[in-house]
């Protein structure tokens, strides 16, 4: 059975003041230690219900009798000198996230447990690390170093982990001595609603023990099974899955330094070696990358992932460098290393089966495999939405028959698609050049109601009209619009100096050009393409 | 001793000999348009390995794109066609329309389009298709002036030009000519339809195609007219009297097309 050997709640209760604060500027940034004065409290305060409360306090103020929950006024008068700070809930949410990039050096499945918790599914990967209680050592320290108060545990169930972390910091709970360690802990360390709390100490049930010695039949009556489950869990009996914030690559290689690494040929280098490396991992299982990712861990925390999307499986480590070197190249704010990568990593996130395709004397397939690697290279440099192939739509309405589709992934389906094709003998039908938006143009009356203008304004110039053929009758799709959508007669239309282009009329002048007394009103013309 | 001397003496040799077939004695090769004057005076048609640039006015957007479209057709050959676009031509002057395209005979299931947010980029990307041999054109349309587009960077299409073999086909909207490196450099206008009652059909698509830069011939104007069917230009079918005049026949400016080259 595969086990979440793991649970890492790594809290920031206390100490928040001046890092919510400091959080909206910067991703992780050590406390100002020097700043904050020890004798005076700080608090940050939140807005709730119309009343500034504590949001969280430092242990100066926690000392002065001061808690969470309590109003602002309150707190002043219990302690007349408080420094006081806003909450910034969204840079506290980046600074978790920040701090759950900097987690993904661990393992790759981190996932969140907001307001302030962390979760790392660290099954198989301690023994990198020299252990359990090595990492347990590595990350809390780190943490700490930053200025941010931490407090971590490891058990074989992440709610079990988490009610450790409540309490005491440190922790790590062997298989089957869940019970034990959680029992002597107060309720409120199972992190339930208040009203739940609450309740059971009323009840005269203090600790988990106290709890969990009751028939649980009769818990759930009172506190629903939502508590109970909850509470097996921590006990170890049963595991809730985590939810991981990005899902698992299915290669990952990675290079860790000593000594942090600044230079860009360093980096080149790096990134060069672990292509051969993971295309040999691949190769093994026959399979190619479809999306690859390379992740950049500063040594100060920050962290950068650059994402590269390929059109067909790559199975060569020349290709994926080359992709990176135009994605690096073609950024708009540079890799920046400050102090210095400690740790380079590449993955591959999506990856399918190579089909190995024998080279014959068909050029075609080689061609397209030219065209297709093209691709992938202009769109590593400026995004793969901006590389696109059109497909046909099913519609009669000119601006939507073509849809473009990134050329990266419908590639294949646009060489085979089913154009409708030109009547022989025909001159065009279909401007070359549409414009998205139809645009308004100025008529003065036509002379016959249903007819062609003389001439028209469009961009300021007035345009002659010498030569005409139409109309031709687009109605809407009435069984996809839920407003009314007017029938346009289109134009082809050639003025004076040979130009010729696409108008029409919104609308058809006896039927739908009239308002409520039944009265025409002047009908709105659009030129909507340009013919060669 | 001697051997060496010979040897050293047939790579000197070979390495005139390179200079020289990339200038003018190895003779390009080359499509036929189909408009017969053109192709005389082009000495058989559109240089492959080589850059051309179509110039036009703003208003003239639509007929620039169906001249280019055309040549991008006759040089392609059916083979994959890379359309690099500035984001701003397209708000300017319409996007590409598919059946557009395939209404004028040219199969819309071979086209790459990029939208290049700027200049730069346009200029890179149009840079790097050129290197992929698989292609049959890369058409890079830009609207307004732009100073990147100098003599270098037309200098650097050339070469990745003449090494893959693929044309590359520049459409400038709204822009007025520069100095560059380019095989032939077009004015485009569009040409009225043959005289005829108002209500009368009207035909293929026309062009008054100014050829003002020929770096192996002459110039000369042409109206020209675009069969979709066959897909290629001719002469316009029914056109009593010719509108634009009549090309002028300068002698061939090698001699003053070399000095060009060396002064930029």
């Amino acid at each position: 059975m595969a086990m979440c050997k793991s649970g890492e709640g790594a809290q920031v209760p206390r100490e928040t003041a001046p890092l919510t604060r400091i959080a909206s500027n910067d991703a992780i940034r050590p406390l100002p230690m020097g700043e904050v004065k020890k004798e005076i409290p700080s608090v940050v305060v939140i807005k709730e219900h119309n009343a500034l409360v504590i949001h969280s306090l430092d242990d100066i103020a926690a000392r002065s009798g001061l808690s969470t929950g309590l109003p602002l006024a309150n707190a002043r008068a219990i302690c007349p000198e408080l420094t006081v700070y806003d909450a910034d809930e969204v840079a506290d949410a980046k600074t978790l996230n920040d701090i759950a990039d900097w987690c993904d050096r661990f393992t790759p499945l981190v996932a969140l447990d907001p307001p302030y918790g962390l979760f790392l599914d660290i099954t198989g990967c301690a023994h990198l690390f020299g252990g359990e209680h090595a990492m347990l050592q590595i990350i809390c320290s780190a943490l700490s170093r930053r200025g941010f108060a931490v407090s971590g545990a490891i058990a074989a169930t992440s709610v079990c982990a988490r009610t450790l972390t409540r309490h005491s910091s440190g922790r790590i709970i062997e298989d089957g001595a869940e019970v034990e360690a959680v029992s002597p802990l107060p309720i409120s360390a199972l992190g339930a609603d208040e009203t739940i709390t609450k309740g059971l100490r009323r009840a005269g049930l203090k600790t988990i023990g106290d709890v969990a010695a009751r028939a649980r039949h009769e818990i759930a009556a009172r506190f629903g099974a939502a508590f109970t489950t909850r509470l097996e869990h921590a006990l170890g009996q049963g595991d809730a899955p985590i939810s991981p914030r990005k899902p698992l690559p299915d290669y990952i290689v990675e290079k860790r330094f000593p000594e942090p690494v600044t230079t860009e040929p360093m980096i080149a280098l790096t990134l060069q070696n672990l292509a051969k490396m993971l295309v040999q991992a691949m190769d093994k299982q026959g399979k190619g990358a479809r999306k690859l990712e390379a992740g950049f861990f500063r040594t100060d925390g920050a962290v950068r992932t650059l994402a590269v999307e390929t059109g067909r499986a790559v199975t060569k480590p020349e290709v994926i460098d080359r992709l990176f070197r135009e994605r690096l190249d073609a950024l708009s704010d540079p890799l920046d290393p400050g102090f210095g990568f400690d740790l380079i990593r590449l993955s591959a996130g999506r990856t399918e089966i190579v089909v190995q395709q024998q080279r014959d004397l068909d050029a075609h397939v080689h061609d397209n495999d030219e065209l297709a690697a093209l691709i992938d290279r202009i769109a590593a440099r400026i995004g793969g939405k901006r590389v696109v192939v059109y497909l046909p739509e099913d519609t009669h309405i000119p601006e939507r028959a073509a849809l473009a589709a990134p050329a990266q992934h419908h590639l294949a389906a646009a060489s085979q698609a089913a154009w409708p094709a030109r009547a022989e003998g025909e001159p065009p039908l279909r401007p070359l050049r549409l414009f998205e938006r139809p645009e308004p143009i100025k008529v003065p009356f036509a002379t016959v109601p249903d007819g062609p203008p003389h001439r028209f304004t469009w961009r300021r110039a007035t345009h002659q009209v010498v030569r005409v053929e139409g109309p031709e009758r687009i109605a809407m799709e009435w069984w996809q619009q839920d407003g009314k959508v007017l029938t346009r007669d289109y134009f082809r239309v050639e003025d004076e100096q040979g130009l010729r282009f696409w108008i029409f009329r919104d609308g058809l002048y006896d039927s739908e050009l009239i308002d409520e007394d039944g009265k025409p009103i002047p009908a709105n013309w659009f030129v909507h393409g340009l013919f060669a | 001793m001697t051997s060496a001397r010979l040897s050293t003496l047939a790579s000197l040799r070979g390495r005139i000999e390179r200079i020289e077939t990339s200038n003018e004695a190895h003779p390009l090769p080359r499509i036929a348009l189909g408009h017969a004057g053109a192709d005389a005076m082009l000495k058989g048609g559109l240089a492959k390995a080589a850059v051309h640039e179509v110039f036009a006015e703003g208003h003239q957007g639509a007929s620039a794109t169906g001249f280019i479209a055309g040549l991008a057709g006759r040089l392609a050959a059916r083979k994959p066609l890379v359309w690099v676009r500035q984001d701003f031509s397209e708000t300017e002057s319409g996007a590409l329309s598919m059946n557009g395209l395939s209404e004028l005979g040219l199969d819309p299931r071979i086209l790459v389009t990029v939208r290049a947010a700027d200049i730069d980029n346009a200029l890179r990307t149009t840079a790097d298709a050129l290197a992929c041999d698989a292609l049959g054109a890369v058409i890079m349309e830009v609207w307004g002036e732009s100073k990147q587009l100098d003599l270098v960077a037309s200098r650097k299409l050339t070469l990745s030009a003449q090494s893959s073999g693929v044309p590359a086909l520049l459409l400038r909207l709204a822009a007025t000519p520069l100095p560059s490196t380019a095989e032939t450099r077009w004015i485009v206008r569009a040409a009225h339809s043959p005289p005829g009652a108002s209500w009368s059909a009207w035909g293929a698509p026309l062009f008054d195609a100014q050829l003002v830069r020929n770096r192996h011939g002459p110039v000369g104007r042409w109206i020209m007219e675009w069969k979709c069917d066959e897909c290629l230009f001719s002469e316009p079918s029914a056109y009593p009297q010719p509108v634009a005049a009549a090309p002028a026949h300068r002698s061939d400016q090698a001699a003053t097309g070399a000095k060009q080259r060396l002064a930029s």
